[in-house]
């Protein structure tokens, strides 16, 4: 029988939940690095029992794990990411030229067909790639070279690559986000880039319809339509039908367009959920309601999911990585709070039921749905 | 014989219990120590010092005889007592909760 495994990344811990097809009864295995932020962690969809974390904290830096069972035992992988060449500088939050630091990895991104190589998202925002399991990294400098750099400023948490998403039809096509810069596309696996803002409009920076400036949380992706993009900005839920050339609005009827996350169903790619909060500056859910947003429609059209939630004295936020769905039929979804619980819906969203209550509150979670 | 003891976050990343020893060769500096240390457990590279710049992380301290060698030059002789082996020299991580 088919099986799930849940990889959830916390500010204390990872943790891996397990549930055969059914997903009704569920081991929890963890907490993994105990004390440590792990921002990420996900898994090779050419070979799931290779896993990747970001492992990180102030006092002691980054380190890179990497699993060969399935997140059974786990191995320290390299952690020296070096910017190519002289870094240069970016903005600082005042407007002053600020030079490149690296903080921590944001994203960690197997390659759709190679289990040695992974894709890096870090802060300040850069992105790196190893082919050798993650033992070695080389920084794909094209990005930060792009003449916007200078200008790219950091958003709350930080200048961070968040995003990566790999083509599945069009090799050596990656999008990536980075608040706030906005998305960035490269056709020639990442040596070049182009920013894909067109249609956006942000309030917040001077030129609202600037070609970069932009503070996407998260872009999302169905395998089966790469051409067409959701996006999850600061303000405004969007969507793309030509690859990230251009945008349009979708919040429709959402009680709020702000949020972090956006994911698509498995077998519906214009079904699409989101978690919207209250606004930028009271980072919880609207009306103390735990609601997640569906729209069958790509979007504009939107019902709230709330069979299992919790729809009062709630004030927790879902982060812009954990939310994920697996591929099983009905398609399940599952995404984590800032408060520590871990919801999953075995039926496409129509009725959720925590995996788990009390962790850490979750940076990240994904899924793999296991033969 | 040098005698190295980790915060509890590093001995869990190095798998080590307790104390660490380890063998200097020639002057013992903190930079000898941290040399020796990495090169038998690489995967703390990066977690006490910059892997480019070879800095202290901000939040890593270092102690020793009872005294703060956090500033000292690392190039600078540690104390003949940690030399020795008769005291360690203390990794520690700055005091913060959460």
């Amino acid at each position: 029988m088919s099986g799930v495994r849940v990889l959830v990344g916390t500010r204390k811990g990872a943790f891996v939940l397990t549930s055969d097809g059914t997903r009704e009864r569920w081991d929890v295995n963890g907490p993994h690095f105990g004390g440590w932020e792990i921002y990420h962690l996900k898994g090779s969809p050419a070979d799931p029992n290779r896993l990747y974390a970001s492992q990180s904290s102030s006092w002691f830096g980054q380190v890179i794990q990497r699993s060969n069972d399935g997140g059974k035992t786990w191995q320290t992988a390299g952690n020296k990411l070096t910017y190519e060449g002289v870094p240069g500088t970016h903005l600082w939050y005042d407007g002053t030229p600020r030079p490149w630091e690296f903080a921590r990895v944001w994203h960690l991104e197997p390659s759709l067909t190679d289990p040695d190589t992974v894709y890096a998202g870090i802060q300040d925002a850069a992105l790196f790639r190893s082919v050798d399991g993650a033992q070695t990294w080389q920084e794909l400098p094209g990005l930060r070279g792009h003449k916007s750099a200078p200008l790219w400023q950091p958003g709350a948490g930080g200048l961070c690559l968040h995003t990566i998403v790999l083509d599945p039809s069009h090799p050596g096509r990656i999008f990536i986000a980075i608040s706030a810069a906005g998305v960035f596309r490269s056709d020639d696996a990442g040596t070049t880039w182009q920013p894909m803002n067109r249609g956006l409009r942000s309030e917040q920076i001077p030129d609202p319809t600037a070609e970069v400036g932009h503070c996407v949380h998260r872009i999302a992706m169905h395998r089966s339509r790469p051409g067409v993009l959701f996006m999850q900005k600061h303000w405004d839920v969007m969507r793309s039908d030509d690859a990230g050339e251009s945008w349009r609005e979708i919040s429709g009827n959402l009680p709020t367009d702000f949020g972090f996350p956006i994911d698509v169903h498995a077998h519906e790619p214009d079904t699409i959920y989101v978690v919207p909060i209250k606004s930028d500056s009271e980072h919880y859910v609207p009306d103390a309601k735990l609601r997640v947003y569906r729209s069958r429609t790509g979007g504009n059209e939107w019902e709230a999911l709330t069979n299992g939630l919790p729809q009062r004295d709630c004030y927790v936020n879902v982060l812009r990585d954990a939310m994920a769905v697996d591929s099983l039929d009905p398609c399940g979804v599952y995404f984590g709070t800032t408060g520590g619980q871990v919801y999953a819906s075995a039926n496409a969203g129509d009725r959720w039921a925590p995996i788990v209550r009390d962790l850490p509150s979750v940076v990240s979670v994904e899924v793999q749905t296991l033969p | 014989m040098i005698r190295v003891v980790l915060p509890a976050h590093l001995r869990t990343l190095a798998h080590v219990d307790g104390e660490v020893k380890l063998d200097v060769e020639g002057q013992v500096t903190q930079r000898a120590v941290l040399d020796a240390l990495e090169a038998c457990y690489p995967m703390l590279r990066g977690t006490i010092r910059d892997q480019v710049t070879q800095q202290r992380r901000a939040f890593v301290r270092f102690f020793g005889c009872e005294q703060d060698l956090s500033h000292e030059p690392p190039d600078a002789p540690l104390p003949e007592a940690v030399a020795t082996g008769a005291e360690p020299l203390l990794v520690v991580g700055a005091m913060a909760g959460g």
